[in-house]
């Protein structure tokens, strides 16, 4: 599936040395001197009508890279370059007033969890035709027409029988669906793609990942696609960012990084994917701990406490670059 | 696949029928379902969501909420049948001999509590003991799950989610039951917090030589975790068999679909399989063959009449008219 769409030549989007820090729990009466780095510092690009995948443990950061990409969060220093190919580029991270607002009409994102992100007093029809309104996209006239043709396209069908029901009257793979419809509604070019599918079944979700797939060939969409999940990644992306404690550590094509990992976390994430073959016998995973919180993290390589391979170089130096190494990927290691 | 212990049956689930009494009528939850579970032995329920993986569970415990009600059958602990006893009665049995970690168990300890004092006034409910023994036995148990002891008498929100669910398992686990049923206990947590719960699981299951029901929707996960598997549709298993046979050779179509729709890391990247349509309503299911509407193979007959139980190599069977060739 990845990799099917056409790649063009100037980049969508290019993030440079991207950073949000976050003030550690202040008092009201004090300014914090700590921060969250919750991303620190990562550059990529993403080509128009790329499918581009971050992974990684739950609080590294993917979360909150996905709002500053599209302005739902202010980042603390870097720039986010877009180019929609009908003018210069212009560096998101200081859009204001009306600016703003048309960015906004082309890049969205769906949330991490279809039962917290629609209201639940808020019809299907409402929910939808929100963006529609906020944007002024088309005459009040036609809103129900584009949200009911936005329904059919994304299988809830027919329209006529979901516009009036509330999200509690939904299966949790309907509702997904409801909240790719809302993002896709204004005809975005850019959507950030949050675990689109890690709350719901093996069944629905091939459903679902089937749909992203192909509105993204029919309508040219480019997504940043977040995930925990490595074969959903295989499934979904041509290339990927593996991100630790606010980090990119490693990132190249899918296939790449995915069978001939180089960097000692990415290592460690596959190798704790189950396989779904009884006799198989899987290598233990090398690492130990969890993600600590990046509070002011120390200046050396951010894996250094968890790292099975690391040594006194690595505790006296800096986080290491991303390099080009293996099969074209680039990791930030300086043993890999 | 862990190595399995002796067999002899600890638990014999016999036709087991639990409905939920709904406004709208009946919801067949469980439905005519049977098997057994040896000492020491793991066995994997696996289906879509709304299956009745969780009613299942539920039904064993007798944790049923104001509306479920077992409508048939027999649940056999050691020769003791659960299904009629009264609460009092059955109060002697869970946590002591059969305990649960719940599908939320991130959810399922008391904010105002630390994690510790919840785990020993479970210990002191089920088991006499003084609080030094208790205190040690907490000690324990966290050293089993890996927990660091330093957090017991920490509150549950200053654990994290694969914190909470180790602290569940401990605390399923003070009264060394004989079976533990375990409901999707690593769905919500990231691989490398899943990798170290399976096998902390895996090594208390073999330590304590306890048989475990491990209830989840990913094959994978399965895959690793059992010696034996179920899979379940709408309300009925329609597969059971140990875990090669049914990755090998699945004989029903369910089981096959549900194996292709699971994308993989490893090894070549086939196409994920389409489950078209969704599960059925259980408040009126499908005639014949539940799984008949979404079924590639289904025949008249399937439609009509409900499919007999076809045997393959060993324990394997499934209930189908048109069984896939082994
Ligand atoms: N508003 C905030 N204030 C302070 N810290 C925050 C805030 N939002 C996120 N963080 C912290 O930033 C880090 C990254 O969080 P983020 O939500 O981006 O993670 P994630 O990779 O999306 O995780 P998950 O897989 O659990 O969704 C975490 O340590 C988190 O606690
Ligand atoms: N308290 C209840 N009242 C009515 N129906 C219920 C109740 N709990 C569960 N159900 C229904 O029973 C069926 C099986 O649910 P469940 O056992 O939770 O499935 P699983 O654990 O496999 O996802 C579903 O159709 C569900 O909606
Ligand atoms: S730089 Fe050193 S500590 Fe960091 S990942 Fe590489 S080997 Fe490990
Ligand atoms: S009985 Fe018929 S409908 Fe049911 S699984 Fe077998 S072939 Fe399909
Ligand atoms: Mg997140
Ligand atoms: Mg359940």
């Amino acid at each position: 599936m990845a990799g099917a769409t056409a790649v063009g030549t100037k980049p969508l989007i290019r993030v440079e040395g991207l950073e949000k820090h976050f003030p550690a729990e202040s008092h009201w009466f004090r300014r914090s001197d700590s921060f969250v780095h919750a991303v620190d510092g990562i550059s990529f690009e993403l080509a128009r009508g790329e499918s581009f995948g971050l992974v990684g443990e739950s609080g590294c950061g993917k979360t909150t890279t996905g709002r500053l990409l599209v302005r739902l969060a202010e980042p603390t220093g870097g720039h986010v370059l877009f180019d929609d190919g009908e003018g210069a580029s212009t560096d998101i991270t200081t859009l204001r007033g009306d600016d703003l607002k048309a960015f906004r009409r082309k890049a969205q994102m769906i949330f991490q969890d279809p039962y917290e992100s629609l209201n639940p007093r808020r019809t299907i029809f409402d929910t939808v035709a929100e963006p529609l309104k906020v944007q002024n996209a088309c005459p009040p006239l036609e809103r129900m027409e584009r949200v009911s043709r936005m329904l059919e396209m994304v299988g809830l069908t027919p329209p006529a029988t979901y516009l009036f029901r509330y999200p509690h009257e939904l299966s949790g793979g309907q509702r997904q669906r409801v909240a790719i419809a809302r993002a896709l509604v204004i005809e975005p070019i850019f959507v950030v793609a949050d675990e689109p599918t890690s709350m719901l079944d093996v069944s629905i979700r091939t459903g679902v990942m089937n749909l992203m797939e192909s509105l993204a060939e029919r309508l040219g969409i480019s997504y940043l696609y977040i995930t925990h999940d490595l074969a959903v990644a295989r499934y979904m992306c041509s290339r990927i960012a593996v991100m630790y404690l606010g980090k990119i550590v490693e990132m190249g094509d899918t296939e790449a990084v995915l069978q001939n990992p180089q960097h000692p976390y990415t290592q460690a994430l596959l190798s704790a994917v189950p396989i779904p073959d009884p006799t198989a016998t899987r290598a233990p995973v090398r690492i130990s701990g969890g993600v600590a919180r990046p509070l002011d993290p120390p200046p050396r390589c951010r894996f250094y406490s968890r790292c099975p391979i690391a040594d006194d170089f690595c505790r006296d130096n800096p986080h290491p670059p991303l390099e080009k190494k293996g099969a074209g990927q680039r990791v930030a290691c300086y043993k890999a | 696949m862990p190595n399995r212990s002796s067999s002899a049956p600890v638990l014999t689930v016999e036709d087991l029928t639990m409905y939920y009494g709904t406004r709208s009528g009946d919801v067949q939850a469980v439905d005519g379902v049977s098997f057994a579970v040896g000492r020491g032995e793991s066995v994997g329920l696996v289906g879509e969501s709304g299956c009745g993986k969780s009613s299942i569970a539920m039904t064993l415990l007798k944790l049923l909420p104001e509306n479920g009600r077992i409508v048939d059958g027999r649940i056999l602990l050691d020769g003791t049948d659960l299904a009629p006893l009264s609460e009092d009665r059955m109060r002697t049995h869970r946590w002591n001999r059969i305990a649960m970690v719940f599908q939320a168990a991130m959810n399922s300890f008391n904010p105002v509590y630390t994690v510790g004092d919840q785990i020993i006034e479970a210990l002191e409910t089920h088991i006499e003991t003084d609080p030094d023994v208790s205190m040690e036995r907490v000690r324990e148990l966290y050293d089993l799950v890996s927990l660091d002891p330093s957090f017991i008498g920490r509150y549950p929100h200053e654990y994290s989610g694969g914190m909470k669910q180790r602290a569940g398992i401990a605390m399923a686990l003070a009264c060394e039951p004989d079976l533990l049923i375990a409901d999707e206990p690593t769905t919500a947590l990231d691989v490398i917090v899943q990798d170290r719960i399976l096998k902390e699981l895996r090594n208390v299951q073999q330590k304590l030589n306890m048989s475990l029901i491990y209830i989840s929707h990913d094959m994978a996960v399965i895959a690793e975790v059992s010696h034996t598997v179920g899979v379940m549709y709408a309300g009925r298993i329609v597969e059971w068999g140990e875990t090669v046979d049914i990755f090998k050779n699945p004989m029903h179509p369910y089981t096959q679909t549900l194996m292709s729709a699971f994308p993989s890391v490893t090894g070549p990247k086939h196409e994920l399989a389409m489950l078209g349509g969704e599960p059925p309503n259980l408040l009126n299911p499908p005639s014949g063959c539940r799984f008949h509407p979404r079924c590639p193979y289904a025949t008249d007959i399937c439609r009509t009449d409900e499919p007999p139980r076809v045997e393959g190599s060993g324990t394997h069977w499934a209930a189908c008219w048109h069984p896939l060739e082994a």
